[in-house]
């Protein structure tokens, strides 16, 4: 499998502060990518990093072979880059399907769709006319899911679809990961659980302190090995 | 007694026609144009120009009226566009200061403009008895034709954009951008044109807005401060972002002014003033909260 998104030496700041020291990730067409790590080890500034919310060096984020550090956002989602942001963060003057319609801004063509969504999670169709943020918060994961599927992407960033979730929630929408692959579409979650994280993924990345601490097969890397990398103990 | 509320609920309909540029730029990028009514003074000395123009081309009458209409409504746009794009996109951020200070700074610029330009003389567009113009109504009461020409064209803007805002693919990005700009361009939108096309549809408004004043009364380049005044009263009252709200924050202010001038010729104004700061203690949030539906 060929590279479809690589950072080299990525690094990233908010202010003074590193928040980011070198990492190097590759991601293969077709696979679903954990990457897990305690609170504050870089996880979501590296999402951010991926799609512009964090400013990139050039050279540092490739996507399809081609640099996308410092592109602004749209720019990378048109390329075909999406994020299901961290705490969900939907429109709350937009109605759940105001909120997909949105997804779909950056209009690249593909399988998803509003009957496409529907299908998939047949609660949202009964809501559509709902404020979003009035939503169950599983259902709002369904949503922000559903939000950046709409623009049709070939990578799909999911950062901590569990937060706040109930366990039998975050299986439902967990159980969903397959059919997205089905589609073509290529997967990186973030995660703080472990075991979900083994258990939806192949391959897998720890982060601590800014630095992937370690990488490798999710089946292959034992718990001591995670811990340690996880904990730093 | 009815007159007197009759007049103020017209009034009242030109001073929605000042505040819905201002209901709108606030709704969607949290901006507050301390220039607004210099604005709309701008706008009306525009139009007092053009007529002026197409006068000496030989167009005379509601036929110059209407080319001239024609003409400012995109010229507006465009130039609100661009002020967007490039002048005040770059004031936006979470301190508000900067856009106040440069939008108070324009307010300056512009008023010297004009009175450099075009002296301290009140002027205004001629209507060929339009503005006189009554309709008699049972019971002996009587209204202006203009006046309430102008309310329904007020009836028509506040419709037409809360249509905008609530059922359009525009108005969702003026609320995506308005609720969370970064996920907004993180599905794609591109902020700052969002925000340019929302100042341009404001000062779409505003040139409306200037006309109609000329056409009703008189305007002099130091008029702006006082148009400025009756929008944001009128904003604040209906409540910040809300189209009817705007609308009805307008009719509140125009009757409560009849009010006053019915009681003394000096009080219409400061019993305007009064209602507002009351709503402004009482109710901050406005009397119609924010409603994008």
């Amino acid at each position: 499998m060929s590279d479809l998104l690589e950072t080299t030496g990525l690094t990233a700041h908010y202010g003074d502060a590193q928040a980011l020291f070198g990492i190097d990730f590759r991601l293969s067409a077709g696979e679903v990518v954990a990457i897990i790590g305690a609170n504050g080890a870089g996880k979501s500034t590296f999402m951010k990093s991926l799609t512009g919310l964090v400013r990139a060096g050039r050279e540092q984020v490739r996507f399809e072979g081609e640099p996308i550090g410092g592109l602004v956002p749209a720019e990378i989602v048109r390329r075909g880059v999406a994020l299901v942001p961290e705490g969900r963060r939907l429109f709350p003057s937009l109605s759940v399907e105001e909120n997909l319609l949105l997804g779909a801004t950056a209009r690249r063509s593909g399988p998803w769709n509003l009957e496409r969504l529907y299908q998939m999670f047949p609660i949202l169709r009964e809501k559509r006319a709902r404020p979003a943020t009035s939503l169950s918060g599983g259902q709002q994961q369904m949503v922000a899911i559903g939000r950046a599927l709409m623009s049709n992407p070939r990578v799909l960033l999911c950062d901590e679809l569990s937060l706040g979730l109930a366990p039998i929630v975050i299986k439902e929408i967990y159980d969903q990961v397959p059919a997205i692959c089905a589609e073509g579409m290529t997967v990186v979650v973030v995660e703080q659980d472990v075991s979900v994280a083994r258990r939806v993924s192949q391959r897998l990345y720890c982060f601590q302190e800014g630095r992937v601490s370690l990488q490798g097969a999710s089946d292959a890397l034992t718990r001591e090995q995670i811990l340690l990398a996880y904990f730093g103990i | 007694m009815i007159e007197t509320l009759l007049q103020g609920l017209l009034l009242g309909g030109l001073y929605c026609l000042f505040a819905l540029g201002q209901s709108l730029m606030f709704g969607v990028m949290r901006l507050t144009n301390t220039a607004q009514g210099d604005f709309i003074v701008l706008a009306a000395f525009a139009a007092i120009v053009a007529l002026t123009g197409v006068a000496a081309i030989g167009t005379v009458g509601a036929a110059s009226l209407i080319t001239v209409g024609v003409l400012l409504l995109p010229v507006s746009f465009g130039f609100g566009y661009a002020l967007q794009r490039f002048v005040l996109n770059g004031t936006l951020g979470r301190d508000p200061l900067p856009s106040l200070v440069v939008t108070f700074g324009l307010s300056i610029v512009i008023q010297n403009l004009l009175l450099e330009t075009f002296s301290a003389d009140p002027r205004s567009i001629g209507t060929e008895g339009l503005n006189t113009a009554s309709l008699a109504l049972p019971g002996g009461l009587a209204v202006g034709v203009l006046p309430v020409l102008i309310f329904a064209l007020a009836i028509a803007a506040t419709a037409a954009l809360q249509w905008l805002f609530g059922h359009s693919a525009l108005g969702r990005s003026f609320r995506a951008v308005s609720d969370d700009r970064e996920i907004a361009e993180l599905m794609g939108l591109d902020a700052k044109k969002v925000y340019a096309l929302a100042t341009g549809i404001a000062f779409v408004l505003i040139a409306i807005a200037g006309v109609l004043q000329a056409m009703r009364t008189t305007v002099s380049p130091a008029d702006g401060p006082a148009l400025l005044l009756f929008a944001f009263e009128a904003v604040i009252i209906g409540g910040m972002g809300s189209f009817w709200g705007t609308f009805a924050g307008a009719l509140l202010l125009g009757v409560t002014q009849q009010i006053g001038f019915r009681i003394d010729p000096g009080w219409g104004i400061w019993l305007g003033h009064i209602v507002f700061l009351a709503v402004l203690v009482v109710r901050p949030q406005g009397l119609f909260p924010k409603t994008r539906e």
